[in-house]
């Protein structure tokens, strides 16, 4: 695993995610589970789930996991460098530059344009993961709990943190004796 | 620093209000106007929100040495139990119990997946309008998932359009405003 790739591999999603943390996690996914298979896509859900129950800023602890994962120490600096440090210095560089511009119609074009494509992105990883979930847990149970979640999140307003912490004790509990359904 | 990053939990936009509460009501680093057009600013750029603001109100205060310290001490609590917690995974991995935690965390990520999809489309929607949106969306759903078109290529292409689309619109629009104007 060469250093170039190891920062090329963070570095891309995060300059092309427009939006903040979340719209880099479909970018992150692509590069790190599918164009170099550093980590398997469970894997990759694994630690989606501990990095929205721990706090702080996602991406920069699905860096130091899947850095770390893949060489090491030295990979979880590089993959951190590549998240924070470019974004990080253009801020520092530009925002003057970018306050004057920042409502000018062609930055304000080129982040919309990007929204189209991170959903479309979001719709595989739905997919992805759904069908990851009733290869493991069955039909029913899969929809059962993905619609309790879709519930509690989306109706009852209660954080993402607590619904999968919820899901951690239902399955440590509940699957191991109840299989697939 | 350390509190904003340990005490929000849920990702990058949360830590926005506890930031702000920190920088301009408990210490005053920052007027509650910069600290608005230093977040307007930090969205039109990429990359992570809150360690962007961090950098930038660290380098504020002083300077390099403060943009890294502020960084550092805003991911490195949350970095580390990561680690740790995925050493424990790692070492009781084999447990039916801890397989079973995973696995039935799948759904609640597709869930949560799912959402944010429809809040970008959300805004895809709202900042470009129905048609065009949905035609854009087809397109790059096309290229991604139908011909596996890099999504870095996409949305390379899609910036690239995106600087002139607001310019386009509004020549059509004067256009159209144009040709009512004459039939009317």
């Amino acid at each position: 695993m060469s250093w170039w790739q190891t920062f090329l591999g963070f570095f891309l999603p995060n300059v092309l995610g427009y939006g903040g943390g979340p719209a880099m996690i479909p970018l992150l996914q692509v590069q790190v589970v599918k164009a170099y298979h550093w980590v398997s896509n469970a894997q990759f859900a694994d630690a989606l789930a501990l990095a929205n129950v721990l706090p702080g800023p996602i991406a920069t602890k699905m860096a130091v996991y899947v850095g770390y994962q893949v060489s090491g120490w030295l990979g979880m600096v590089l993959a951190l460098v590549a998240t924070v440090v470019p974004s990080a210095l253009a801020l520092i560089a530009l925002l003057r530059l970018l306050n004057r511009y920042r409502t000018a119609d062609p930055v304000r074009g080129m982040t919309l344009l990007v929204q189209p494509v991170i959903a479309v992105l979001m719709v595989g990883l739905t997919w992805e993961f759904g069908a990851d979930a009733v290869h493991h847990l069955g039909w029913l149970q899969s929809l059962g709990i993905a619609l309790l979640a879709l519930w509690l999140m989306q109706r009852r307003r209660v954080h993402p943190a607590f619904v999968i912490a919820g899901a951690f004790v239902y399955g440590g509990l509940v699957v191991p004796w109840l299989g697939a359904w | 620093m350390v509190r904003t990053g340990v005490f929000t939990y849920g990702g990058g936009p949360s830590v926005i209000p506890l930031l702000r509460h920190e920088a301009v009501h408990r210490y005053r680093w920052v007027s509650d106007e910069e600290f608005g057009e230093i977040v307007a600013v930090a969205n039109a750029l990429p990359g992570p929100i809150a360690t962007k603001l961090a950098a930038y109100l660290g380098y504020g205060q002083k300077g390099w040495p403060g943009a890294v310290l502020a960084v550092l001490a805003h991911i490195f609590p949350s970095g580390a139990a990561m680690l740790l917690l995925f050493g424990i995974m790692r070492a009781v991995q084999h447990s039916p119990r801890v397989q079973g935690m995973i696995d039935a965390v799948d759904p609640v990520i597709a869930v949560m997946m799912g959402v944010m999809a429809y809040e970008f489309a959300e805004k895809a929607w709202k900042g470009l309008g129905r048609w065009f949106s949905l035609a854009v969306g087809v397109l790059a759903s096309l290229l991604i998932l139908g011909l596996n078109v890099s999504p870095a290529l996409v949305i390379v292409l899609y910036l690239a359009y995106g600087a002139f689309h607001l310019r386009l619109v509004r020549r059509m629009q004067r256009r159209r405003g144009r040709g009512e104007g004459a039939s009317a």
